[in-house]
């Protein structure tokens, strides 16, 4: 390769870059980040692996934190204040339910500083900044494998088998992806411009967590309450866990396909959002 | 005739200035929004400008405007100007790092860029896990890494502590993993900034070294510098950039004599200089850590002067101050020459304790005569903590003169070779007889 004239390789065979002011806010360049996918890996892997290091508990915090949140809500709601729980024991109706909420709630608590946080990175590498929230968002998912086998181990212990609503359980593991990423992407983009959101963010859980049937059965709602909760997208996510997994409580009606939608149009909000913010990131952060 | 493979076209990049005060949180804007029409009126009292003409003089500044030039495949170019020139913000234009607000730019080729040395290093990660992270992040695809994970480890010469976790490194095995990924990068293409600034000078050595085979392999290399040195062997053309502007595009000797254009003409008009101070030190050079507040050339009995006998020793006093503790800084002194060849540099490192304090400081370096040719050198200083952080970059400050009668003794007023010209002892003996 010393010799450039020996080379006969022209200008179309090598990949062009093209750098100008984007317009409009359809660009979504997703092919850019399938080429940057291993970055994505990469990320991930980081923040698992940091996590757990120099901790005596290493993962068994993935399952403490679910666990002992169902023990205190067996407690105080099912047993103090005897809220119904769709025929089945109350600690597994709470746990089903916040398997995925711990997930969304992670998922969104560290993609709302992710953009904020890798600072140093954004202003110094090129990489399609979706990584960032994305990766963010993949990371709670290891915890939230390590807690699911605990369900499993309670649903032999309560002796409840999965029935043919199984199937349905991969969709609603996607739609609660989709949600935590949506919310995520927003979070993110808001959070570079304006730092109250990372403050906002744990209040915002602990109040969501309520307007989430996680402690509740949505069948305990009534009348314009349902609006609320459909208007939630963590309810189809959290209904139709507990309703696929357990087969317990009705199949999805209105009030869990409008909270579908309402997720779906999170994401595609959120990745506009982000996208026309995108190029503001190294300015401002 | 080789291809292009990087083209620029009018690259303009502009900054509100309210950006400089980054991020708002939602009660500034809330509060900006209440205040508004109370702001209106006590602006109107102040200027009597109509309140109108002073929203709508949003005030922008333009860091880089119509850079455009064309760059062929093996071409190593250097990117060259003052402090404050737009030569980092076009490096991160083209790294797709920040966008231009105006402008095209394309490349045809794989592109890297090192802007920083151990970009995205987590402290808490071992060694060899921070190698397969830096280098996917600096664009390493993974099988590439792990073909040249060995290399790598080798380069840097931290074998021993390959999983022990990157926070226990001392500054300098950091830089060396570091530098020693962002040498194995392969693209077509390579973006350099300054990186070449950290690192003691034999690693610097090795890094230079191999930049320099990068360069014999036909890759294209762009890099940002102020090193003159680099600039004159490794470049074959430099753009000089003068306040967002390309001033010129030419042979790396042009680009000097016109980067160090002002000292020469001030040589070349006699207006040598004695000494800089900067009173206000808002103005000073430095930043949070470190300000300067002058440099004078004082002759032996304290005096300042601009023009210097060889043979007379001269003492350059730097003064400046130190506004937060600092650990392992040191300053350089440096003397160039107009042809922007170093003479020397100088550091007061062996010269002073690990920590130093906030206070004002006053630093006296003293060149020994018999050293300086007879003309013109101008005075660099800079300053930092070596492998962390640089403080003061290394500047130009101003021109001053020497002059002598005749240099090693010759009687004829001819300029002796050299950058330096240093007064040797000869001794001269005859040992024996010469036979017939």
């Amino acid at each position: 390769m010393a010799n450039n004239e020996s080379i006969p390789f022209t200008t179309e065979a090598l990949p062009k870059i093209v750098i100008r002011p984007s317009q409009g806010l359809f660009a979504f360049r997703l092919d850019d980040l399938w080429r940057y996918r291993e970055l994505l890996y990469f990320f991930a892997w980081r923040d698992i692996k940091v996590r757990y290091k120099q901790t005596v508990l290493g993962a068994a915090w993935a399952i403490i934190q679910p666990f002992f949140t169902m023990v205190v809500f067996t407690l105080f709601f099912g047993k103090l204040a005897k809220i119904p729980s769709e025929g089945v024991p109350y600690p597994i109706f709470s746990y089903a339910g916040l398997l995925p909420w711990t997930f969304f709630a992670q998922a969104m608590n560290q993609s709302s500083d992710s953009l904020v946080g890798t600072a140093y990175l954004i202003t110094k590498v090129y990489f399609p900044r979706l990584v960032v929230p994305v990766s963010a968002t993949l990371a709670p998912l290891v915890d939230f494998c390590i807690a699911f086998i605990v369900l499993i181990g309670m649903m032999f212990f309560y002796r409840i088998f999965p029935t043919g609503t199984l199937v349905y359980l991969p969709v609603f593991l996607l739609l609660a992806f989709a949600t935590s990423l949506g919310a995520g992407l927003w979070l993110s983009a808001l959070n570079v411009q304006y730092r109250d959101v990372r403050y906002a963010v744990p209040f915002l859980t602990q109040l969501w967590l309520f307007a989430t049937p996680v402690i509740y059965p949505s069948s305990g709602v009534h009348g314009p309450w349902r609006i609320i909760l459909g208007l939630n997208p963590m309810t189809g996510v959290v209904e139709g866990f507990r309703w696929a997994l357990l087969g317990i409580g009705a199949a999805p009606g209105a009030m869990i396909y409008t909270s579908m939608c309402v997720s779906l149009m999170l994401v595609f909000t959120g990745l506009i959002y982000f996208k026309g913010m995108e190029k503001t990131f190294a300015d401002i952060v | 005739m080789s291809a292009v493979v990087i083209r620029a076209d009018n690259l303009g990049k502009r900054y509100r200035l309210g950006q400089l005060e980054p991020y708002k949180t939602l009660r500034d804007v809330i509060t900006g929004a209440f205040t508004a029409p109370f702001r209106r009126r006590r602006s109107q009292n102040r200027s009597g400008l109509p309140s109108a003409i002073q929203h709508a003089k949003s005030e922008y500044v333009w860091v880089l405007k119509d850079v455009s030039f064309e760059i062929k495949r093996g071409e190593v170019v250097g990117i060259v100007g003052r402090n404050g020139a737009g030569k980092s913000t076009l490096l991160k234009i083209l790294s797709r790092i920040t966008e231009p607000t105006e402008g095209y730019a394309e490349f045809h080729g794989r592109v890297q860029s090192l802007l920083e040395v151990g970009t995205g290093f987590h402290p808490e990660l071992t060694g060899r896990e921070n190698i397969y992270l830096n280098a996917a992040i600096l664009g390493m695809k993974r099988r590439e890494i792990e073909r040249k994970f060995d290399e790598i480890v080798a380069f840097s010469e931290i074998e021993k502590f390959l999983d022990t976790p990157v926070k226990r490194y001392s500054s300098g095995m950091y830089v060396r993993l570091a530098f020693a990924v962002a040498a194995h990068l392969e693209p077509e293409i390579l973006l350099l900034d300054e990186v070449l600034s950290v690192g003691d000078a034999a690693f610097q050595k090795k890094c230079l070294g191999k930049m320099g085979e990068v360069a014999k392999e036909g890759r294209t290399v762009l890099f940002v510098s102020h090193n003159m040195g680099a600039i004159r062997s490794l470049c074959d053309r430099a753009i000089l950039l003068d306040q967002g502007n390309v001033r010129l595009d030419a042979e790396p000797a042009e680009i000097i004599r016109a980067y160090l254009s002002a000292y020469i003409s001030s040589a070349n008009s006699g207006a040598f200089k004695a000494e800089v101070f900067w009173p206000n030190e808002a103005e000073a050079p430095g930043g949070d850590e470190v300000r300067l507040i002058s440099i004078r050339l004082l002759s032996k009995d304290g005096r300042p002067n601009s023009t210097f006998e060889v043979d007379k020793p001269i003492c350059v006093e730097i003064s400046y101050r130190i506004k937060c503790p600092l650990r392992g800084m040191r300053l350089r002194l440096g003397l160039m020459t107009l042809q922007g060849e170093l003479a020397f540099e100088s550091t007061d490192h062996q010269f002073r304790e690990e920590e130093a304090f906030p206070g004002i400081y006053r630093n006296l370096c003293t060149i020994p005569g018999g050293l300086l040719n007879i003309g013109a050198y101008i005075v660099r200083v800079g300053g930092g903590i070596p492998g962390v952080k640089v403080l003061l970059p290394m500047t130009e400050y101003f021109t001053f003169s020497t002059a002598g009668c005749g240099n090693q003794g010759s009687n004829y007023p001819e300029k002796w070779p050299g950058v330096v010209c240093p007064k040797l002892d000869w001794i001269i003996e005859r040992i024996g007889e010469e036979r017939k």
